[in-house]
């Protein structure tokens, strides 16, 4: 490893970290924003332009806020808990690619901090260890509703991360690959000449699973079982406060931008440019006189501010449908996982795996 | 007795798709509705008030003349009237230097005092008194910092107000 890449990789680290930190606080903003414009109310304006600073104001108070610690808790996996779940998250976007790569002095700059041949696994196992604090908080509070709401969490990311991965199956016989760039290659071409060979249109059945089961993953609503404000007070971080609610709290957005970029990487064409952007670039370097290395870069900057964007949907229908559909019951929601999911991912799975036998591999 | 109603499910019912894809219309229009639009339900309250109805009952207050001088001859029928008993009425005799107006306000309210916490905004009183002297204001912002600040006496109830408030 050269001066020169050991640079480039903290650089992207840098990038990545601050691109994603910046991110929740806007994501929050918009959660309450958002919400708010969609059942006709105003919503926090008054800190900063349009409200934005509100996220800030939360911090200064989350910090300043008296760190209690329950008597009876089991005080080192409580202290434990909050902190795997700010950095398991954090972990997984590792291996997302978010973009081609950069050419600089002839050297190629590939945007993933970590091109790992095994990129989906690495990022599945990453986004598994989420599961851990939900028990670890549960178990060590020493409470009641956080124990409910440990148990619930955990056994409904157990069940939907089997529908997950068999969707995921599905969309790995169809790349033929695990490495998470190679499959963004490949979506980044065109169908029956205008339709970007996207996931969505390969195997939208396996789309649908995914979407669902992500959505059961990160805990958000319609599956916000694990934290059931209505009747568990706040879940599994009920005698959590401060700065260690706060870490919860920032490690369920991280984890939501986490599974947005997977989902985007996977069935969107991950940093793969809209159809037709090449003609844009091609036309702004013919413009400049750019050479073939320069266009690249803004062809770099052009899939990143892509990717961001696709991901910025993304984040916009998680908090649309958070603030359309009612929450599960606990019996429905198994059911919907184990006798409706589980089986429609294996039926989707043989499907593909004949097709894909049937048109030769 | 029970009723029961079947109803029959057609396949795009049971897959439920189709109604979460209305359900998620329903949110966006509202969406757009109130961002693009401002047609928002809620208002900006300190900057930005209600109007409420000509009708509506507030903060007391005693009608003057052009002189300042109080409409009200110390009568007792709003004290009288009060279900809540918040009213406390002592009178006098205004003094004959002061008093151009003759007999017809030769009494007066030495004190006047409405307790805001008993009143129940009836408006009895408004209708009881002869000489249109109390009457609610369409003030609704009451709150006092001290228990002291909410017993309104007659410096108080005799300041200004353009038609009712």
């Amino acid at each position: 490893m050269t001066l020169f890449d050991i640079i480039a990789l903290l650089l992207k680290l840098v990038f990545v970290l601050a691109v994603v930190l910046n991110a929740v606080p806007v994501v929050i903003w918009f959660e309450r924003r958002g919400s708010a414009w969609m059942q006709g109310r105003v919503g926090p304006n008054r800190v900063g332009p349009f409200g934005l600073l509100q996220p800030v104001a939360d911090v200064i108070k989350f910090i300043f806020k008296e760190d209690f610690v329950p008597k009876e808790a089991s005080k080192f996996y409580y202290h434990v808990a909050p902190m795997i779940a700010a950095v398991a998250p954090f972990a997984a976007f590792a291996a997302i690619p978010f973009g081609s790569f950069l050419a600089i002095g002839g050297q190629q700059v590939p945007l993933q901090i970590a091109s790992l041949d095994i990129g989906i696994l690495s990022v599945l196992a990453f986004a598994g260890l989420e599961v851990y604090p939900i028990m670890l908080a549960g178990w060590a509070s020493n409470n009641k509703y956080s124990m409910f709401g440990a148990l619930r969490g955990s056994s409904q990311m157990v069940s939907y991360e089997i529908a997950l991965g068999l969707s995921l199956v599905s969309m790995l016989l169809i790349y033929g690959t695990l490495n998470l760039t190679e499959m963004v290659v490949y979506q980044d071409q065109l169908m029956f000449g205008f339709m970007p060979r996207w996931g969505i249109f390969l195997n939208p059945i396996a789309f649908l699973i995914f979407l669902i089961a992500i959505f059961a993953e990160t805990n958000r609503l319609p599956f916000d079982l694990p934290e059931g404000d209505a009747e568990l007070v706040a879940g599994y971080h009920t005698e959590y406060g401060a700065t260690k609610f706060a870490m919860f709290f920032f490690a369920e957005y991280v984890a939501m931008i986490m599974a947005s970029s997977l989902l985007i990487t996977l069935f969107f064409g991950g940093y793969a440019l809209f159809p037709g952007l090449e003609t844009v670039i091609a036309g702004i370097a013919g413009a400049l006189q750019l050479s073939p290395e320069w266009t690249q870069n803004i062809r770099a900057a052009f899939q990143v501010a892509g990717f961001i964007f696709k991901v910025g949907c993304m984040m916009f229908f998680y908090v649309w449908v958070r603030w359309t559909f009612p929450r599960f019951r606990f019996d429905q929601l198994m059911n919907l996982g184990w006798k409706i999911l589980f089986p429609l991912a294996l039926v989707n799975l043989l499907f593909v795996a004949l097709v894909i036998a049937w048109m030769g591999g | 007795m029970t009723i029961i109603v079947s109803r029959k499910e057609t396949f795009w019912d049971k897959i439920y798709l189709p109604a979460l894809a209305i359900g998620l219309k329903v949110t966006i229009k509202q969406f757009y509705r109130t961002l693009f639009r401002g047609e928002s339900t809620t208002i900006q309250y300190p900057e930005q008030k209600r109007i409420y109805s000509q009708r509506f009952r507030g903060e007391h207050f005693i009608s003057v003349d052009a002189n300042k001088t109080e409409n009200c001859t110390s009568c007792y029928l709003c004290q009288t009237v009060c279900p809540a008993e918040c009213i406390t009425i002592i009178a006098e005799e205004r003094p004959a230097e002061e008093n151009p107006y003759g007999v017809r306000k030769e009494k007066r309210p030495a004190r006047f005092d409405i307790d805001a916490l008993r009143c129940c905004f009836c408006g009895f009183c408004e209708e009881a008194c002869p000489k249109d002297a109390i009457k609610l204001s369409r003030n609704y912002e009451m709150a006092k910092l001290t228990r002291e600040d909410t017993i309104y006496d007659l410096d108080h109830l005799k300041r200004e107000v353009k038609g009712r408030g």
